[in-house]
């Protein structure tokens, strides 16, 4: 097979496969979930996933693990005093910033 | 009203295309060296959306895999979207009309889930539609500049801007253990976890995504076991996040 042929084929399987990850439970799902298992576990998923993905990928992001761990805990706390999304999200960005033009 | 709710989210869209645009700008260069075309690394982030799962097709394009193993590749990587669109169709109003389910299913990712998850009652489909309006052409601009303009930016704001992300999801998870002490825990447990896989070396050898989903499957289950949420409970926690 041609390369490129083989790449828009690849890009085309992964971008259906990817698709109907998504769209399945969300087109198939229409009714109110009663089962409070399964409702209790789907109230919990987001913030696990959540926490698993940030902890401890954020310190390992930047360039020098002080700059991760300054952001992480910036982070944190004007997320638990503030609470604002563009708030912390800058915060962070800010801090590594910072922190690495002292360190590096 | 759906005019407003698309307006707030374009506004609410505006970090997360921002952090977007820094991620998916490395993203670009790995599709470069996987020997993708800018137009190929900018159609699969328009198509795709999704980092994990692009970064793992991009190594194995580069490897000239078969379309099956990138198939079973990509269901894995992306297994935890199952679990969110999961939640999402909870969160959703019963009157969400099959194309607007649609739509937002061709964007689920973990930073616009995290916002729609935040809202304090159902989830207007529009307000979806605003982030995902606003967030993409961010994945694939950055997608572009990256292949095809390699290191225009320093690295001291790359580096900057690769924690914008996790900002955000700080963001959704920290205000709501604040409220609830249950939340607090299961966060607390989940950074350990995670902490916890990534150095010992027999978690160490699985692939983040699966790691993901793995953990999440774990402690919410356990959560929970241990704790159902009643009705009361939920909304309370969820207005305070």
């Amino acid at each position: 097979m041609e390369h490129n042929t083989y790449i828009y084929l690849a890009i085309a399987v992964v971008a259906l496969t990817t698709y109907l990850v998504r769209v399945l439970p969300l087109t198939l799902i229409r009714k109110e979930i009663k089962n409070p298992f399964i409702r209790s576990f789907l109230y919990y998923v987001p913030y696990v996933t959540l926490a698993v993905m940030t902890f401890p990928a954020i310190i390992y992001a930047t360039d020098s693990i002080w700059s991760g761990i300054a952001a992480l805990v910036v982070g944190v706390l004007v997320a638990w005093f503030s609470g604002n999304l563009f708030m912390v999200a800058l915060s962070a960005c800010a801090v590594v910033f910072i922190v690495e033009m002292l360190i590096l | 009203m759906n005019r407003k709710q698309f307006a707030r989210g374009l506004r609410t869209g505006i970090p997360i295309s921002l952090g977007y645009l820094a991620v998916s700008f490395t993203m670009g260069i790995t599709a470069k060296n996987a020997g993708l075309t800018a137009f190929q690394a900018t159609l699969t982030s328009l198509l795709v959306n999704a980092s994990a799962g692009q970064y793992a097709a991009f190594t194995m394009m580069a490897a000239n895999s078969g379309f099956l193993e990138l198939a079973i590749m990509e269901a894995v990587t992306n297994a935890r979207y199952i679990l969110m669109s999961c939640a999402l169709s909870q969160k959703l109003p019963s009157t969400a009309k099959l194309w607007q389910r649609m739509t937002i299913g061709f964007n689920v990712n973990d930073e616009i889930f995290g916002m729609a998850i935040a809202e304090p009652d159902k989830l207007n489909p529009y307000y979806y539609f605003g982030m995902m309006a606003i967030a993409m052409p961010g994945w694939a601009l950055g997608t572009f500049l990256g292949t095809s303009v390699g290191n225009i930016l320093p690295a001291s704001a790359v580096s900057a801007l690769s924690v914008g992300l996790y900002g955000m999801f700080l963001a959704v998870i920290i205000p709501a253990s604040k409220k609830s002490k249950i939340i607090l825990g299961v966060v607390i447990v989940s950074m350990a976890a995670s902490f916890a896989m990534e150095v010992i070396p027999v978690f160490a050898a699985i692939a983040s995504g699966t790691r993901t989903i793995l953990l999440t499957v774990v402690i919410a289950s356990a959560a929970a076991i241990l704790f159902p949420v009643k009705e009361e409970e939920k909304e309370e926690a969820e207005h305070g996040a």
